[in-house]
């Protein structure tokens, strides 16, 4: 195993990951809900009455954080995404997260950062699940295919 | 009786965006640091580590206290899961979406902020997401009101 310096961020990561620590924090304490994206989009898209404008005013904060990100952080911080999937693998991309978190019923946030920290067995097995799963799909596309 | 539900919306909003802001400082929102994090066969990036560490830094605290608590703080419901039941659509689902997270690089979140940000792929990723949770969906009734395989 190599370490890759140039593109390893250990300030900024960290930063960012205490911001979304703290993101979750209030929102287990003022809003008492779990903050999980894919829980959150999956029951927006069944629009149960009164149980939407929470979730609209989460994804519309979302949505906004580009926009304003310059009220907190400095200009070049975030640098350009890269992203070498072709459209088609996008498609397939997004098929399998949107049907694999609801099946899984959560994804990185609600599993990985909640589930984590509040130690639930559960959250524990489907981070490991989707890290393994992860790890085994880029290996076979950058070193055997 | 209704309650006033603004402050609730006005902090879920501004939840949304700080959230949204640590996906981008943390480099989330770059699907070639996540890939370089999970390629651990090549150049290997450990940013994604410290993201998760910081998370988890903090939340650990705010749920210890949060497992005490029925109310939040603005007065409502406070509710935590309560399913313990490790099955296999929880591991087989976590499986598909990691597949997925390894395949382009998005998770959720990330796509929805990459998205905001004009990235076309981002679009596409989450348009494909949205159809595949309404697929799950879909096949879920399908599934609960057939009756049971023999």
């Amino acid at each position: 195993m190599t370490i890759d310096w140039t593109h390893f961020t250990p300030w900024a990561s960290l930063a960012g990951g205490l911001l979304l620590g703290l993101a979750s924090a209030l929102f287990i304490l003022l809003n008492g809900r779990i903050l999980g994206i894919s829980g959150i989009l999956g029951g927006l898209l069944k629009r149960q009455p009164g149980d939407v404008g929470w979730r609209m005013a989460f994804v519309l904060g979302m949505l906004a954080a580009p926009l304003t990100l310059g009220l907190i952080a400095p200009a070049g911080l975030v640098s350009a995404p890269r992203i070498e999937a072709s459209y088609l693998l996008v498609v397939v991309a997004g098929l399998l997260v949107g049907y694999g978190t609801r099946m899984g019923s959560g994804c990185t946030s609600g599993h990985g950062v909640c589930g984590l920290s509040r130690l639930s067995p559960r959250s524990m097995v489907a981070t490991a699940s989707f890290m393994a799963a992860g790890f085994v799909i880029v290996y076979l596309m950058r070193h055997l295919f | 009786m209704s309650r006033n539900t603004t402050p609730q919306r006005i902090s879920e909003f501004a939840v949304g965006l700080l959230f949204g802001w640590g996906l981008m400082i943390a480099g989330m929102t770059d699907p070639g640091k996540v890939i370089g994090f999970l390629d651990l066969a090549g150049a290997w990036d450990p940013s994604l580590a410290l993201v998760m560490g910081g998370a988890i830094a903090v939340g650990f605290f705010a749920f210890g206290l949060a497992k005490k608590r029925t109310r939040n703080f603005l007065g409502g419901a406070l509710t935590l899961p309560s399913s313990r039941h490790i099955d296999r659509p929880l591991v087989l689902g976590s499986l598909l979406f990691g597949a997925g997270w390894g395949l382009a690089g998005f998770c959720p979140g990330p796509a929805i902020v990459s998205m905001a940000s004009g990235q076309p792929k981002a679009l596409v990723f989450v348009l494909a997401m949205l159809a595949g949770m309404i697929a799950f969906d879909f096949f879920d009734r399908l599934g609960r009101s057939a009756p049971a395989p023999v």
